[in-house]
């Protein structure tokens, strides 16, 4: 088992490697062919090793690889832990991934740097990998910022193109917010537990807080000034690493880098930034459950920031043009939902939403790019329209992933991977104790009705109505070769199938045999069992706004196109709103970046030009050339004046010793 | 004096009298053969010149002689040998030149003979009268060769000044001595020390002190006694430059460091000040004058200029590591400026002119890469640049000024390299960087052969550094 583990991590380190370092000398088919071969290997090893532990009887299996750091108590090594939620993500990360590579094949088969694209996927893969199998806290950090590093590069692929590169740094910088807080919680924790490993710090979190009714005990940490006390210190803690999940997770304050990542090639946006890196956040409040399950305080922030931002970027989503960013800002709002079921204590129903949302936003995106490889790179939903005729296997494709992601189904029979997730994740949160459990609940269910209108926009201003493109482009519509295709035949199936099959595991009656104590409840959590018991309508409120959402869909793109048009002229105020992504941009603008390039400016001109050159440096050089310019005039050539000098020169130097003698 | 010790003295200056009897008799060859005997007499003076190198290093004994005027030490072994090899180099380099720079004369290599006698004379002097009349005879030697070339006004023009400047040096040098022989009574360094040990300091002889040091600081070009230098430089021809530059500097430091460690050892702390003064002064215009200049003769005399400087930071200590940082300093400075000048003899563009100006070096490196690694790596040394020769001379005379706990002097040492090593960073680049302008012909054997091993010197000190040490400290032990 050891060695299975090992090789599901290092096989596609191992493809980043070959196509990274020979990728010019064996060119881009070998490149593409050796990835992709590795990964689907990795691959079928994931699903062996997601039977063995997560539906088999497995306990966690430990593996350590190398010592890492030792340095006084601070003991870290490199190690992998695996139990179910990892045998989860394993089968995630590299079904969408394996999947990408192959239909990266065709997607990118113009591209003259296909080596180099395929080293990132893999490299990606790897850092993924390293994150969620990761034993302690540093290594996952290593993971972590290694799919930053992945992430920037693929986003800025296509180097040439400013706005790209624009995307790639935005991305960078704002993830670095994010992991500033990441970094300080996990300071926090091995102040706290005096351990970065995760099984110390479980072990010890069990007894960490002193009992019901005990003295509060004395302060353990001071942070900011402030003196904690235990309880204080813990959601400290929780809140700096949830702050690190916000950044990578693209959370509400922290998701302005997700829409613009959509620079980068489109099966990119499949893989990171919808199927797998993004949800780390998500991985990462699962895993240290044991510590949030001990901070309310900190699972109510959670829950508040995960319903705003499902609510906000379905707001946003409900007026985008670009196909791809009415994707990435349902995205954004899917893992609001995710980290609302985190905060009420519904973990299972987290990770189940991240496994069926993989599914079926991979398929989106997917079926996106196969649209735009289909209408010559045009992304604007404005210039589409009418293309189901021309590519019908696409359409049904992204049909499957639009039922999905708007959770069609009918409650207590049958239903769509995204109905059985986001039902659960809805429901929970109407049952949990949360104090703002009903203002979540509301949140959520208005994002449902807003996820299935842009969904259904999506589809109508696409595929159905009259062609808007030029007739050169329709004239050149036309399907995906199968290699694109197979991909999403596969999602499509996971799309619809994964929530029937394995909701009972994730969050119903197998819970505790599937999980085996990977997610941790603590023992007033009862959500598991409340969240069957909620009232009717509760249980039917999210079929009814997808029910609306979709008929006002199609009322406005169908049945009335006019009616958008005339929306927006007669709502400018909000539309201009919207459709500006609630000004987040220009607001960050105005804040952080003209303050930071005026302080730039100013340190550079004023401070380093004027001050440390014009006095280091320049100055010197300036005086130097002076003295310069007087020391080569006295050699006049004259002779008496070189007389004259020596005759000074002793002059001089008797009268020194002259007075000195007297003295 | 008996005919026992004459004998002895006789023995002990036996190098010194080689140089005598063959400079006569080159002369007599030069003048029964005529004028185009001029390459003979060259060869056969650097004979001469190896004889008595060899005669010294390997048979001469030490001692006094002739009534202690004359002294044969560890030390003046040093510096003679260090004299010799100046004068020998020079006069090769001159072989390929004598033509082009119009100094083909039978009397030319005699007359650098004639200095070469002086100048060791001059570094055995223990005595004023001694030391004044080798001091004169290398003075009248050098007069006549800086300006052998008598049709160039330049030449002629150097010369004079020279000539003109060096005689009211000579005054002031005349003029010290009588003071210290009015106020001591003596004329022996031995003797004038013993006397000063006994009576005591006293005004006239401090004047007399200022007067003596002032002429010799005339010799190695101190500030403020170097307004000669930056103009004889340009104006001698080039080969006579190059012998200027080295040995008649080491013949002037040898009794400068003999006459204030052995005569004025009493009053230390008088001359010390005024040596650090010089050494500031020197140090700190040979960095400020040389970043104008655009002749490459001229900017060596600045670095002249700075390096004696530097080499009197060590002899400021006063201490024996002071006087091995001199020696050492001196022989680096003497190797690094002997294969300078053989690369500066080497711009010689193909239609036979010589060219001085820095910009000529432009694109010496894809011109002529050997020379334009050589002459970078020899740029370096002087700048001080670890781990060339040059960094190591300054690095023991500083550590020497620290010691002594002179840390202002050392510090202005630093800073003056500092902005130093500005000009010979400038050269370096106008060769590595700049366009080619033409190209020079090809460089003479001789030039090669003394530009490549100051090369293999300058950057193999690191090895050899450690016999070359304590051959320096055996010399400078001679005094303590």
């Amino acid at each position: 088992m050891d060695t299975i583990i090992k090789a599901i991590v290092f096989l596609p380190l191992i493809g980043f490697l070959i196509a990274g370092l020979f990728g010019t000398s064996i060119g881009a088919k070998a490149s593409e062919y050796v990835t992709s071969g590795l990964m689907l290997i990795a691959l079928a090893l994931s699903w062996y090793v997601f039977f063995d532990v997560a539906l088999g009887e497995q306990e966690m299996i430990k593996v350590s690889v190398l010592r890492w750091i030792q340095s006084g108590s601070f003991d870290v090594e490199w190690g992998f832990r695996v139990d179910t939620l990892t045998a989860v993500m394993f089968v995630v990360v590299n079904t969408v991934s394996t999947l990408v590579h192959i239909y990266s094949i065709g997607y990118m088969h113009h591209d003259p740097h296909r080596p180099r694209f395929f080293a990132y996927l893999s490299l990606f893969t790897f850092a993924m990998l390293m994150l969620i199998t990761s034993d302690n806290l540093v290594q996952m950090f290593f993971g972590w910022e290694g799919v930053g590093l992945a992430s920037y590069l693929l986003i800025g692929f296509w180097y040439k193109k400013p706005s790209a590169n624009a995307a790639a740094i935005k991305a960078f910088i704002v993830n670095r917010v994010g992991d500033f807080g990441f970094s300080l919680g996990i300071f926090l924790v091995f102040v706290l537990f005096g351990s970065v490993n995760f099984e110390t710090i479980f072990a010890a979190a069990q007894t960490y807080l002193p009992a019901e009714g005990a003295a509060a005990g004395e302060a353990v940490v001071t942070l900011f000034g402030m003196h904690l006390e235990k309880a204080d210190a813990i959601t400290a803690a929780c809140l700096l690493l949830f702050m690190g999940a916000m950044g990578k997770s693209a959370q509400f304050l922290l998701h302005t880098w997700l829409p613009d990542a959509m620079e980068g090639p489109t099966p990119v946006s499949a893989l990171i930034h919808a199927a797998t890196m993004v949800t780390a956040g998500v991985f990462l409040v699962a895993r240290m459950s044991p510590l949030f399950e001990l901070s309310p305080d900190a699972l109510t922030v959670v829950t508040i920031i995960g319903a705003i931002t499902a609510f906000f970027a379905a707001t946003v989503g409900l007026v985008q043009n670009d196909i791809k960013r009415v994707i990435a800002y349902s995205t954004c709002s899917q893992l609001g939902y995710m980290f609302v079921a985190l905060g009420v204590g519904a973990y299972g129903a987290a990770i189940f939403h991240l496994f069926t949302h993989a599914f079926f936003k991979a398929l989106l995106f997917l079926g996106a790019g196969s649209v735009i490889h289909a209408v010559d790179g045009e992304q604007d939903m404005r210039y589409m329209g009418g293309l189901r005729p021309h590519i019908k296997v696409t359409y049904w494709m992204m049909f499957i992933g639009t039922i999905a992601l708007t959770g069609v189904g009918i409650p207590g029979v049958i239903g769509t991977a995204g109905f059985y997730s986001k039902d659960a994740i809805i429901e929970s949160t109407f049952a949990s104790h949360s104090a703002v459990s009903g203002f979540a609940f509301a949140l959520l269910v208005i994002a449902a009705l807003f996820t299935s209108f842009y969904s259904w926009r999506l589809t109508f201003m696409t595929f159905h109505g009259k062609p808007r493109a030029s007739s050169d482009v329709m004239h050149h519509v036309h399907e995906s070769p199968q290699v694109m295709l197979v991909p999403l035949y596969i999602l499509g199936i996971g799309a619809l199938a994964a929530g029937y099959f394995f909701h009972d595991h994730f969050f119903g009656e197998g819970y505790a045999e599937f999980w085996k104590g990977a997610l941790f409840t603590s023992a007033e959590n009862e959500i598991l069992h409340e969240y069957h018991h909620v009232p009717l309508w509760v249980k039917w409120s999210p079929f009814c706004a997808m029910a609306l959402g979709l008929f006002t869909a199609w009322y406005m793109y169908i049945r009335r196109p006019e009616l958008p048009k005339y929306l927006a002229e007669q709502h400018r105020g909000l539309y201009q709103f919207l459709l500006n992504k609630w000004y987040f941009d220009e607001l960050y603008d105005l804040l952080f970046v003209r303050s930071a390039k005026w302080l730039g400016t100013f340190l550079w001109k004023e401070g380093d030009g004027r001050v440390i050159d014009g006095y280091g440096p320049n100055g010197v050089a300036a005086r130097v050339l002076n003295v310069t310019d007087r020391v080569v005039r006295l050699q006049t050539g004259y002779l008496y004046h070189y007389a004259f000098a020596m005759l000074i020169g002793i002059a001089a130097l008797v009268t020194w010793m002259m007075f000195r003698s007297s003295f | 004096m008996t005919a026992e010790t004459l004998l002895a003295s006789l023995q002990l200056s036996i190098p010194e009298l080689i140089l005598a009897v063959g400079a006569m008799a080159l002369l007599m060859i030069g003048v029964f053969a005529g004028e185009k005997s001029a390459s003979t007499v060259t060869g056969l003076a650097v004979a001469v010149l190896i004889i008595a190198g060899l005669w010294l290093v390997l048979k001469t004994g030490e001692g006094e002689a002739y009534g202690g005027a004359f002294l044969s030490d560890p030390f003046a072994k040093f510096m003679k040998v260090l004299a010799l090899i100046g004068s020998i180099t020079a006069m090769v380099m001159t072989v390929g030149h004598a033509r082009s720079a119009q100094i083909d004369r039978f009397e030319f290599p005699v007359l650098l003979v004639l200095a070469t006698l002086g100048m060791l004379l001059m570094i055995s002097a223990n005595d004023l009268i001694s030391l004044y009349l080798s001091l004169e005879l290398q003075s009248l030697a050098l007069y006549v060769v800086a300006a052998i070339n008598r049709d160039s006004v330049r030449s002629t023009e150097a010369g004079l000044k020279y000539f003109v400047l060096g005689a009211l040096s000579s005054g002031m040098l005349l003029y010290g001595m009588s003071l210290i022989y009015g106020f001591t009574g003596h004329t022996g360094f031995t003797q004038i020390a013993a006397a000063l040990t006994a009576e005591g300091r006293s005004l006239g002889l401090i004047f007399g002190l200022v007067f003596v040091l002032a002429g010799l600081a005339f010799k190695i070009s101190a500030v403020p006694f170097h307004m000669w230098t930056p103009d004889v430089y340009e104006g001698a021809p080039t080969p006579v430059t190059a012998f200027f530059a080295a040995a008649p500097k080491v013949a002037a430091m040898a009794i400068l460091v003999r006459i204030v460690i052995n005569a004025f050892e009493p009053v230390v702390a008088d001359w010390q000040q005024i040596i650090v003064f010089i050494s500031i002064a020197s140090m700190l215009l040979g960095a400020f004058a040389a970043i104008g200049q655009k002749n490459i003769k001229r900017l060596m005399a600045y670095s002249s200029i700075g390096h004696m400087g530097y080499a009197l930071v060590g002899l400021a200590a006063g201490s024996m590591a002071g006087v091995r940082g001199v020696l050492l300093y001196m022989l680096i400075y003497m190797v690094m400026t002997l294969g300078t000048f053989a690369c500066i003899l080497a711009m010689r563009r193909k239609e036979g002119e010589n060219v001085e100006n820095i910009d000529d070096l432009a694109g010496l490196s894809q011109t002529n890469p050997f020379m334009a690694t050589v002459l970078t790596v020899l740029m370096f040394s002087l700048a001080g640049i670890p781990p060339m020769a040059g960094f190591f001379g300054k690095y023991f005379v500083f550590m020497a000024a620290i010691e002594a706990q002179l840390y202002a002097l050392a510090i202005i040492g630093v800073l003056a390299s500092v902005v130093g090593a500005y000009y010979y960073l400038r050269v370096i680049k106008v060769m590595w960087f700049d366009d080619a302008k033409g190209e020079f012909a090809r460089t003479a054997g001789e030039l090669k052969l003394v530009f490549g091993l100051s090369g293999l010197f300058v950057i193999g000190y690191v090895l050899i550094g450690g016999p070359l040490g304590s051959a320096a400290e055996a010399a400078a032990r001679t005094f303590f």
